[in-house]
């Protein structure tokens, strides 16, 4: 754990990324190759089965702190990080283990098993052997939601450097759903035959914002235009008689998915990159249709035939066992088009049209009216680009239209986690509706560090009532409130749901009594 | 019988000798307990504080009318016994003593139990009614010996000298800086101050203490032996002027990670002048109070928490910043 607890802290004390991957190459020339296996699955987001609940985690950290729960419980409120509220309260250890990060990781996992008695013996014995910084680690590779400051990109350059191979290459390699107890260091990485992983998916290419004016992107003759569809990025794979469904975050949903078993009927295997949606009747249903389907393990009849969910496929990655990424777009297209000539209208996959357009006047006023097509705004792609890895600029724009905003007032705050601990970051917004006021949104972004700062002391002083880390505010503060879409809810008190809300920007010209009532914001809903 | 102090809207009174500790308001006259800006305001008629914080309260505050007392020595007004005691926080910092035929009580301001080799090391004072700060009132801060984390900042101050880069560190100008420049490794390379820190220094020499060599920074941006001293505030400008320099914070937040990421510091020290969960409990118990009165920082928490523990106890608002940690400018 030493090792690793040293390439944290270098990772944690540099914001230089080529400082980082230095780090990471250090670590990878003296680690053995499970301590590898698992750091790399560590930055990867994978991490072992929870083991432990974290209110028995809470409840054995207070005890061994010697302090009331309720403490334990106000001072992780303001921390924000339950594994370093617990690697801080529990006292200096007494104990000293060698045991390696896979080691420990392997003690973690043998942890399941355990009664809770065992575990908590386990778990005090891990506390008095670790120092503070090893037993914050420990901790959060018991609890998850490791942010270590290195994205993926970081991990990739640092094991292209490291193997000498090349970056798209190291990045297809880490894709899937691999753990280091079904695969070796040797298997995942120096191994060139990728195939033997039937499931692999590519990396996903990711678009920039469009920033500047459509004129910098040269000829509109170069260029594809395509909606941009309001679903989940997905990646359907055919191969060899079998389906496979990622999501972008690298999730293996394919049964979360049913409708695309059907696919198995479908002569050519392929690798297929899209948008799932509801679909009913040729019609897309709202991003809240959609959510009724996501994170669902067991799909049931009813589900499906409510919510039947299709791809709208916008590219073509593999065909027949040959990767064709390095083709151009419209190559790629074309093929595709083909692929979907042998395509039946029974099959849960729509292609994704091709918007025309011959000048980029045109495509402002295709987008102005980019709502009735149920798109979020248009995709632009450079006809003779290849399929790229990662979020790369040049070839892939998104372009979406303007939120919808409506002016709100702060009336619950709650503090941020992680970076933003200790500041209230977490708002939730309400409108007028008569002489009441009417909570109708959360959101947590849009402002600068600085607006949080002074939000944070307005907050302090003007907390009514406090529900555990949640404050009542005096409402006060009126603030642009922006999003994406709007549909008709049931769950909440409003009587609507919105799609990505955030803070556009804070209104401090303008009082409560001129915020926007629920009526006003109701309007949205026929026009959406 | 009214007791001894009330806690009243231009802040702590004591009635029977009418006289304000560190109070927010003007008023006649002032008891000080430490030169810091929330303790010691301007516009005081007449100031009282030990001795060694005249020269910072001038140098802050302009031309007050001030008289200095030792430590452990009384006055008398109206029946009130009136003493300083070492507080430890800063140069000249006290916990003021007031006592009548009836009870006694003790303001702490600031304070921490750990010998900071330049101020006076804390000292427990017994009373009946203590009041006390918070800042860091929670069981997460647990300081490590000041020799550890000097090692820590002699490394990193070593390793940049190595690197050829300068080392710059934030340490608020009075308190933190001095502490730093008496206590890190001289031989590695100078010590070079903000004009802030500088100023400080001189009005501390002048009261007859004496502190290890520093300079001002003049325009002397391009010592990569050196390391520089600023105050939170100027940080950003300073490192702009030294280019590529190595940015550190020594402050008692830097124990969370949260804060440290929040600020985007590679080099958090956790080097605190306000005693720890520890410290604060500590002296607590050792002024043998019956009650005890909690003021900036985590009061609710802390207050609750002694109450637990058997030592009758209420928050008191005051104007003291307890709430600075956003910023990290630790006072």
């Amino acid at each position: 754990m030493k090792q690793f607890s040293t390439l944290f802290q270098a990772i944690e004390s540099t914001t230089s990324s080529n400082a980082k991957i230095s780090a990471i190459v250090n670590y990878f020339e003296q680690a053995q190759d499970l301590d590898k296996l698992w750091c790399i699955a560590i930055f990867s987001h994978k991490r072992p089965k929870r083991s432990v609940t974290t209110t028995l985690l809470r409840t054995w950290a207070a005890e061994l702190a010697d302090i009331p729960q309720w403490l334990f419980e106000e001072t992780y409120h303001i921390v924000g990080d339950l594994a370093e509220t617990i690697s801080k309260v529990t006292p200096a250890n007494k104990n000293k283990e060698s045991k390696t990060l896979s080691d420990w990781i392997q003690y973690i996992i043998d942890l399941k098993e355990l009664a809770e008695e065992e575990k908590k013996e386990k778990i005090l014995y891990a506390w008095s052997a670790l120092n503070s910084d090893e037993r914050f680690l420990f901790n959060k590779l018991i609890t998850g939601g490791f942010r270590m400051g290195v994205a993926q990109k970081t991990i990739v350059k640092a094991l292209s450097r490291l193997l000498g191979q090349e970056e798209n290459v190291i990045a297809h390699k880490l894709m899937g759903n691999w753990t280091p107890q079904n695969i070796s260091y040797q298997e995942l990485l120096l191994t060139e035959d990728q195939k033997h992983n039937l499931s692999k998916p590519y990396p996903f290419y990711l678009a920039y914002a469009l920033d500047s004016d459509l004129q910098n992107l040269g000829a509109p003759d170069d260029w594809f235009a395509e909606y941009k569809w309001d679903g989940i990025r997905g990646q359907i794979i055919k191969r060899d008689s079998h389906i496979y469904v990622w999501s972008r975050g690298e999730e293996l949903v394919t049964h979360q998915y049913p409708e695309f078993d059907a696919l198995i009927d479908i002569p050519d295997d392929f690798v297929i990159d899209g948008e799932v949606l509801v679909i009913k009747e040729e019609k897309i249903a709202s991003f809240n249709a959609l959510q009724k389907r996501i994170g669902r393990k067991a799909v049931s009849k009813k589900m499906r035939t409510e919510y039947p969910v299709k791809m709208m496929v916008y590219d073509l990655l593999e065909l027949n066992n040959a990767d064709i990424r390095d083709q151009q777009q419209q190559k790629r297209r074309l093929l595709l088009e083909k692929l979907f000539l042998g395509i039946s209208s029974e099959m849960p996959l729509r292609l994704s049209p091709l918007v025309s357009f011959s000048t980029w006047e045109e495509l402002h006023d295709i987008r102005n009216n980019i709502r009735k097509k149920d798109a979020e705004g248009l995709m632009l792609k450079r006809k003779t680009g290849p399929y790229k890895t990662g979020r790369k600029k040049g070839d892939w724009y998104k372009w979406k239209v303007d939120p919808m905003t409506i002016d709100a007032v702060m009336i619950y705050a709650q503090r941020g986690h992680g970076r933003r601990a200790n500041l209230f970051t977490d708002f939730t917004f309400a409108l007028k509706d008569g002489d009441r006021l009417v909570p109708f949104a959360k959101a947590y972004s849009g402002l600068t560090d600085i607006e949080f700062r002074e939000v944070s002391q307005f907050v302090r002083k003007n907390t009514l009532e406090k529900f555990g880390p949640v404050s009542s505010v005096r409402p006060e503060l009126v603030f642009e409130v922006a999003f994406e879409g709007i549909a008709e809810s049931k769950r909440h008190k409003s009587g609507i749901a919105l799609r990505f809300p955030r803070i556009k920007r804070w209104r401090k010209d303008k009082p409560v009594s001129e915020i926007n009532t629920l009526d006003d914001i109701k309007k949205f809903l026929s026009s959406d | 019988m009214a007791p001894l102090i009330r806690f009243t809207s231009k802040g702590i009174y004591c009635p029977q000798a009418d006289v304000y500790i560190d109070p927010w308001k003007s008023v006649d006259k002032a008891l000080i307990t430490h030169a810091h800006a929330d303790h010691a305001r301007r516009g005081h008629k007449g100031y009282l504080c030990h001795h060694h914080s005249i020269n910072i309260l001038k140098y802050r505050l302009g031309n007050i009318n001030v008289q200095g007392i030792e430590y452990e020595k009384t006055i008398n007004i109206n029946g009130v016994t009136i003493s300083f005691h070492p507080a430890g926080h800063v140069v000249g910092s006290a916990q003021i003593k007031l006592q009548n035929n009836k009870e006694s009580w003790v303001i702490s301001g600031d304070y921490k139990i750990e010998n900071d080799n330049l101020s006076v090391p804390f000292q427990p004072v017994t009373c009946d009614y203590f009041i006390t700060e918070s800042t860091f009132g929670l069981p997460v801060f647990q300081w490590e010996d000041q020799r550890v984390v000097m090692d820590k900042i002699n490394k990193w101050w070593s390793h940049n000298k190595e690197q050829k880069v300068p080392s710059l560190i934030s340490a608020y100008s009075l308190g933190k800086a001095q502490r730093l420049i008496q206590n890190v490794d001289h031989s590695i390379g100078p010590v070079l101050c903000h004009p802030a820190i500088a100023n400080t220094n001189e009005a501390i020499i002048a009261s007859g203490i004496k502190m290890k060599e520093s300079h001002p920074i003049g325009d002397n941006y391009n010592n990569t032996e050196a390391l520089f001293i600023c105050p939170p505030a100027a940080i950003d400008s300073l490192s702009k002027k030294l280019g590529k320099s190595s940015v550190a914070i020594a402050s008692g937040w830097m124990a969370l990670r949260g804060a440290r990421r929040r600020r985007n510091v590679e080099h958090g020290f956790v080097l605190s002048d306000h005693a720890d969960w520890a410290g604060l409990n500590q002296a607590i118990r050792d002024t043998g109070a019956q009650k005890v009165y909690v003021t900036h920082g985590y009061s609710d928490i802390f207050s609750k928490w002694l109450n637990e523990k058997g030592i009758p106890s209420q928050t008191v608002e005051t104007a003291f910043e307890g709430e600075k940690m956003v910023e990290t400018e630790e006072v």
